[in-house]
């Protein structure tokens, strides 16, 4: 028997219990987190040992959940010995938990690689309790994404949403941090109680709660409706859709770097998770204004995150909008496919799909690898504002030059990942002309356009980020002692950008996985018999694209003109200031600013905006201009809430006079009420 | 006369004292007076038990009539004396609603569990289960008694008197409680009324009085 074969052959008899191998990785994780309470203040303890263990874990699952995605059979269930005495745990494996835990593991393990050097004590929450919030967050996610019931699902849910509010507001001395995280929660809150009421619809009158039950129920087209209504209102919340994005910006960069990008990279991707187990597998119907509403909302979400992203002159806040702007393409993808299906064109549902799952692995890699990258900033240079940053290249190297590939993958730049998905989407765009609905087809195409300029903003938004943080000078002259990542968080940064790059190469490998899951949702696949270097996704014929043999054009050209420059021309190189355009002599602080950098966009999209602006007067010396901008739907949609929500605990508040005769009469008065009632 | 007959009519005086008791409670100024009254109470709570325990047949109600004569009759108005006594708090001043306007609301509320207590004794089988109505008052007066009062050890006597109507409620509709649950209940009847007593001292420490009026400062604005 050849190596090949007996080792095919072990992979085969090793996945069979699949689930049960990933939940005992699930359960590692968890001890993991407890063994941090053992010497919780031992950074060298908690960070150099168990954060690595954690990121073997995740390696782990991911190579598990891999090797289910590739061969691909029946989904695994199991009945946990825990829960209620009626009501047990449920977990199942299929492809689309499958592919999910391999998002997760992959980001995962890169983010636990870097945590492991870059928490150290005397921030906030002592290491070891983090340790514990942190595996804890891990774990929840894990089986979020493996539940089977409505009631396991509701608890892990409720754990990853508590445990991650820990891990935000682990600096809770300050204000900000504190208001934060009480947004986060309560907008988790909102979005939890949604999902509760879904998965009441979902059941459909059995009152069993298990999904197996869901998915046999029958609903009826208004029921199945409000089941989509609220999943969407809940998963959104948590994803970060406009209008319920508000908590984004503010806890992810009030949360420490390597939970930033937990929270970006894969938390988010729950959301999307849990919206593709309800619209795809849990309802049996769909209907194409479901489609349409979420491509609009989706799209609405795009736009807005770049735009508001391109204004932002705090790194992570940055980030924080990219990230809406990503979850708003993800949802595109995701209402295409429904619309798609909804008309009955499983083949064109199919790639939208793809097109969405791939963006969700993408997202998760480079958006953690950018959040990762500003940790090593912020840790080297204690800045996060845009302003007093600069020229970091030359003293963060390794940083810079991953955090390069991520902000190329960001910006869907060929040949790296972020560009296979996006042009995934765009190819499912330009089947739209086929749905049969004439009005439709009048407006999707804008819908391209809409996700065209969208990707170009991402593109102006990475540019600025880039260029702001590691290009030109240092703005501050303490940023000259600035240093480099450490080992730990170099390996973590490079897995992800490694990432970065092998799906955009090879995106065959990503369109496997996923063509895995959309054929189990949706009982077709795209076509995936291209070689592993290249992907036509309906048929070679039609539009296809290769990212070796880009990659190969890109190496050949670049050295083909080095090469030239170096034999043709003189060869010698040079340094010197460049043209300082007659100058007498120059300052940092004449380099583009953030703000200056971003003011066309704020310019031309000035109606989005609420903005507030300090003016330098002329005759100041040294002149700082500072620009606010707030989000208009806080002030439209929040504050009114907010305000009637007050009024109303006032008016409730009055009842509570403080004195004991008083409480002592309420409840006499509603015990005899209720007698009367009875009687 | 046979001697079941004798025994529910028995019950019957025995129910119409302790109503009386629970009236005279309310009318009640002086908490010295108020734990003798309570005291009285459970021993005429005891003497019921032990004629359903008899008339029943019943060993566990045998048990459930100890428990109350050792806890209700005994050992509750000692330590509740030897409370007071500690705390000075032998006169209880005045009460929130002044008495006769309380044993008038006593009288609505009497009727109103009469009222209410019909379609349950109707459905009961035991021989005591006209005596119902009468546990319903004896709860409702007691609660009153805990609304209209302003010392925090009133409270409690009103607390313990509201657990004697349930007792006999219990006792009256259904031959008592399962023993289990009865233990339960004397058990938290005991380690509430330790709590609270504990309560009693941190309460004066604060305010200097055992007035409930003072703990309106605690609410937050």
């Amino acid at each position: 028997m050849s190596p090949l074969d007996w080792t095919s052959r072990y992979l085969l008899a090793l996945s069979r219990h699949d689930l049960s191998l990933l939940l005992v990785f699930v359960l590692g994780w968890l001890v993991l987190g407890v063994a941090g309470l053992i010497r919780p203040h031992r950074v060298g303890f908690v960070a150099r040992i168990l954060f690595p263990l954690g990121a073997v874990a995740g390696l782990g699952g991911a190579l598990l959940s891999g090797i289910y995605l590739i061969t691909g059979h029946a989904p695994e269930i199991l009945i946990l010995p825990l829960g209620l005495p009626d009501l047990p745990f449920h977990v199942r494996l299929d492809t689309l938990s499958a592919f999910f835990l391999l998002l997760l593991g992959i980001a995962g393990a890169g983010i636990s690689t870097f945590a492991a050097g870059y928490f150290r004590s005397g921030e906030g929450t002592a290491p070891g309790l983090l340790c514990l919030q942190y595996h804890v967050f891990l774990a929840s996610m894990a089986l979020v994404i493996l539940a089977d019931d409505a009631y396991f699902f509701m608890v892990v849910w409720e754990t990853m949403a508590l445990s991650s509010y820990f891990l935000v507001t682990s600096q809770h001395r300050i204000p900000e941090i504190r208001h934060a995280g009480f947004l986060y929660l309560l907008m988790a809150h909102v979005g939890a109680i949604c999902i509760l009421l879904c998965f009441g619809v979902l059941q459909g009158g059995s009152w069993q709660f298990t999904f197996n039950a869901m998915r046999g129920a029958t609903l009826t087209p208004f029921w199945a409706s409000a089941a989509f209504l609220l999943a969407l209102t809940g998963f959104g919340a948590k994803a970060g859709l406009v209008p319920l994005h508000v908590w984004l910006p503010e806890a992810h960069p009030a949360a420490p770097s390597p939970v930033s990008a937990m929270m970006s990279g894969i938390m988010l991707k729950t959301a999307i998770y849990g919206m593709l187990r309800i619209a795809f597998d849990l309802l049996h119907v769909r209907f194409w204004w479901w489609g349409v509403l979420m491509l609009a909302l989706g799209l609405f979400s795009a736009l807005f995150g770049a735009i508001f992203a391109a204004v932002q002159t705090d790194m992570k806040r940055l980030l924080a909008y990219s990230s809406i702007e990503n979850i708003g393409i993800i949802f595109t993808g995701m209402g295409l496919a429904i619309l798609f299906q909804a008309c009955h064109l499983p083949l064109f549902a199919a790639l939208a799909l793809t097109a969405a799952l791939i963006h969700s692995l993408n997202h998760s890699l480079f958006k953690s690898l950018l959040f990762l990258a500003t940790g090593s900033v912020l840790h080297a240079t204690n800045q996060r504002s845009l302003g007093k940053l600069g020229g970091l290249i030359r003293r963060m190297p390794w940083v810079a030059t991953l955090a390069l590939i991520g902000t190329l993958a960001i910006a869907g730049l060929p040949p790296l990942n972020g560009f296979v998905s996006e042009w995934l989407l765009l190819q499912s765009f330009l089947f739209t002309p086929q749905i049969p609905h004439a009005f439709l087809n009048m407006l999707i195409p804008l819908g391209a356009a809409v996700l065209a300029l969208t990707a170009a903003l991402a593109a102006y938004v990475m540019v600025k980020f880039y260029g702001v943080i590691f290009l030109g000078q240092h703005r501050e002259p303490s940023l000259a002692h600035a240093h480099d990542a450490d080992w730990l968080e170099r390996i973590g940064l490079a897995w992800l950008a490694f990432g970065c790059i092998a799906i955009g190469v090879m995106p065959q490998i990503a369109l496997r996985a996923a063509g895995a899951v959309t054929g189990t949702l949706l009982g077709q696949t795209v076509n995936l018999s291209s070689p592993y270097w290249s992907i036509a996704p309906i048929s070679p014929g039609q539009a296809s694209y290769s990212g070796l043999i880009l990659l190969a054009g890109i190496v050949g050209v670049v050295g083909f003109t080095f090469a030239l420059v170096r034999v043709v021309a003189h060869g010698r190189m040079r340094r010197t200031v460049p043209w300082d355009c007659g100058y007498p002599w120059q300052t940092s602080r004449m380099q583009d600013t953030a703000e200056g950098f971003g003011q066309p966009i704020r310019h031309m999209f000035g109606p989005f905006f609420r903005m507030e602006r300090d003016l330098p007067s002329p005759s100041d010396i040294a002149p700082r201009y500072r620009v606010h901008i707030e989000d208009r739907l806080w002030r439209t949609i929040y504050l009114p809430i907010a305000r009637g929500v007050q009024r109303l605990a006032d008016a409730v508040g009055v009842l509570q006079g403080g004195r004991l005769a008083i409480y002592l009469l309420y409840s006499f008065l509603t015990l005899i009420a209720l007698l009367v009632f009875v009687l | 006369m046979h001697p079941s007959h004798v025994i529910a009519e028995l019950l019957k005086l025995l129910a119409a004292s302790l109503l009386l008791i629970s009236f005279a409670m309310l009318s009640r100024r002086r908490t010295q007076r108020l734990i003798t009254l309570f005291a009285w109470q459970g021993s005429v709570l005891f003497i019921s038990t032990l004629l359903v325990a008899y008339s029943a047949g019943l060993t566990e109600l045998y048990y459930s009539a100890a428990l109350t004569l050792l806890l209700k009759v005994i050992a509750l108005p000692w330590i509740l004396h030897r409370l007071i006594q500690r705390l000075g708090a032998q006169w209880d001043s005045e009460t929130l609603v002044n008495i006769p306007t309380t044993m008038l609301v006593g009288l609505g509320l009497v009727i109103f569990a009469f009222g209410l207590a019909q379609p349950i004794s109707r459905m009961a089988t035991t021989i005591t289960r006209n005596t119902i109505g009468i546990a319903l008052a004896v709860i409702f007066l007691a609660f009153l008694m805990m609304i209209t009062r302003r010392k925090a050890i009133t409270q409690v006597i009103g607390f313990l008197a509201m657990e004697n109507g349930l007792f006999f409620a219990a006792t009256s509709a259904t031959y008592g409680m399962p023993m289990v649950i009865e233990l339960g209940i004397a058990l938290d009847l005991l380690v509430g009324f330790f709590i609270l007593g504990i309560f009693f001292f941190q309460i004066r420490e604060q305010f200097d009085s055992l007035d409930l009026s003072n703990m309106e400062a605690l609410k937050e604005d």
